[in-house]
């Protein structure tokens, strides 16, 4: 490989004197990504004339008034208990059985492929099916975020099996541990960093899925905020407060998951 | 022995007495590490048999312990961790003294609490090394245990096994593909050759502890060796 001498003399500069101190690039400056948006936007809003889009102002007055009719925190609180209870069940269902399919190649062999056709089927597919097997009711959006983060998690818990250093179970067997020993001894804590990742990849595919599965199937949520502003009045500045909160609760969950993610492989 | 088709070991036959260091040295692909495995009771052979103390070999024990290269260490313990695993049935108390004998045999006193990546490849290796012996097997088989390593370790990590192999008297089968490796550790080296895996020769190396590497003993029988292999001995 070729290394031009002014790249590296870059990448000495950059490793040795860092202008910009930490804290201002960790906080600074995407507070001020998004302060200029929130200008641009606001311009473009009351440039354009649009009845459609609300202001920056706007939707900051619609998140206030949900939140002081208490309304925001019941959606928030009941997108958040589907999301759980799915994604509890999907965790319950899914890590034993990518266990199993890691595991056992010959269980994988007959099960993996229908685990594999169904895989990249939407989980909003199933949604009039939900609908007609759980009605209006909280089940069916659970259903859904279930499905959702179903498979993800099996096929990380299966890989990681797979994936185990075929040393780490000799070495297990070589102590003499049993089968059980074996897994909670040398399988689980070895699979663990590879499972959590998938646990992350689920959970942002679920959240993504629950607002869908809201706008249809229940009468309150984050999602039903969004389809219901829309319907009862064309109230575009809620439209935009939900989609808001939508991303702000998404990133929260996430950068939760980031830091246990992080505990775990220290 | 046989994979498949393919015969992968023919006709060896082999014996090791009680505390010996026996290096079995070969060519990549010649074998020797599914002949280790055999031995270990990790792969059944195709044919024969491996006893050990009038007892036949069917599957993995305790009493037998494999070590790998360095990445055999289990990355979510510590070095007391590590060197403990294999002791499961201990109680608590016991556990602790015989981990910290070992620590102290290894060298790696002040890290127990450390987490093999914070660890250097020799460290590791020594790490692996103490998790063997903690369990007080027979036989320890080592599996080109340093091949991971950077020359300078390797050599120093030679001389420790030396001394911790002195210190404990297992019975050592240690397979390597360095000639200058197998004549400075073994008793007795025994040479492979390629596909299928055949003994060519049985090498005494009567040279006594500390070796020293460019007496004339040494070099006479490291040249056999390089022979044997059908290598001349130049660059």
């Amino acid at each position: 490989m070729k290394t031009h001498p002014r790249d590296t003399e870059h990448a000495e500069k950059a490793l040795s004197a860092p202008s910009v101190p930490l804290w201002f690039q960790r906080f600074m400056l995407p507070l001020t990504t998004a302060a200029i948006i929130l200008i641009l936007w606001s311009i473009a809003v009351r440039a354009s004339g649009t009845k459609i889009f609300p202001t920056p102002a706007a939707v900051a007055k619609a998140i206030t008034t949900l939140a002081e009719k208490s309304l925001l925190w019941h959606y928030i609180a009941d997108s958040l208990t589907r999301v759980f209870a799915g994604y509890t069940a999907a965790i319950a269902v899914g890590i034993p059985l990518g266990f199993l399919l890691g595991w056992y190649a010959p269980l994988a062999r007959s099960i993996n492929p229908l685990i594999q056709m169904l895989r990249p089927i939407s989980p909003l597919a199933w949604m009039p099916l939900a609908v007609i097997w759980f009605g209006v009711s909280n089940a069916a959006p659970t259903f859904l975020i279930f499905l959702a983060s179903l498979f993800p998690i099996i096929v990380a818990a299966m890989n990681g099996v797979r994936n185990v250093p075929p040393m780490y179970i000799q070495a297990g067997r070589n102590f003499g541990l049993t089968t059980p020993q074996l897994m909670t001894r040398v399988m689980i804590p070895a699979v663990l960093p590879r499972i959590i990742v998938g646990l992350r990849l689920a959970f942002g595919i679920a959240w993504v899925v629950l607002v869908a599965a809201e706008m249809i199937a229940v009468d309150s949520g984050l999602g039903y905020l969004i389809i219901d502003a829309r319907n009862a009045g064309k109230r575009y500045d809620l439209v935009v407060a939900g989609m808001l909160m939508i991303g702000l609760i998404g990133l929260l969950l996430d950068t939760g998951i980031r830091k246990i993610e992080q505990w775990i492989s220290d | 022995m046989r994979f498949g088709a393919m015969e992968v070991l023919q006709h060896v036959t082999l014996g090791a007495e009680e505390g010996e260091f026996l290096c079995i040295l070969g060519p990549s692909g010649c074998g020797k590490s599914t002949l280790l495995n055999i031995a270990g009771g990790f792969l059944a052979p195709s044919s024969g048999s491996v006893t050990i103390d009038g007892e036949p070999v069917t599957a993995p024990d305790r009493r037998r312990i494999f070590v790998f290269q360095e990445r055999g260490v289990f990355p979510w313990l510590t070095v007391e961790g590590n060197i403990g695993f294999g002791l499961f049935d201990m109680s608590a108390g016991d556990r602790q003294a015989r981990v910290s004998q070992y620590i102290d045999l290894v060298g790696l006193r002040g890290f127990e609490k450390s987490y093999p990546r914070e660890l250097s490849g020799g460290m590791k290796q020594r790490v692996e090394v103490a998790r063997a012996l903690a369990v007080n097997p027979d036989v320890l088989f080592l599996d080109e245990p340093f091949g991971a390593l950077d020359s300078i370790t390797r050599l120093q990590m030679r001389s420790e096994l030396l001394r911790i192999w002195r210190a404990e008297r297992k019975t050592v089968l240690f397979v390597t593909h360095d000639i200058e490796e197998s004549v400075q550790l073994a008793d007795r080296v025994v040479v492979m050759s390629a596909r299928p895996g055949k003994i060519r020769r049985v090498v005494d190396i009567d040279i006594p502890h500390p070796r020293d590497l460019s007496s004339r003993r040494y070099i006479e029988l490291r040249d056999l060796i390089f022979g044997e292999i059908g290598l001349a001995h130049q660059v």
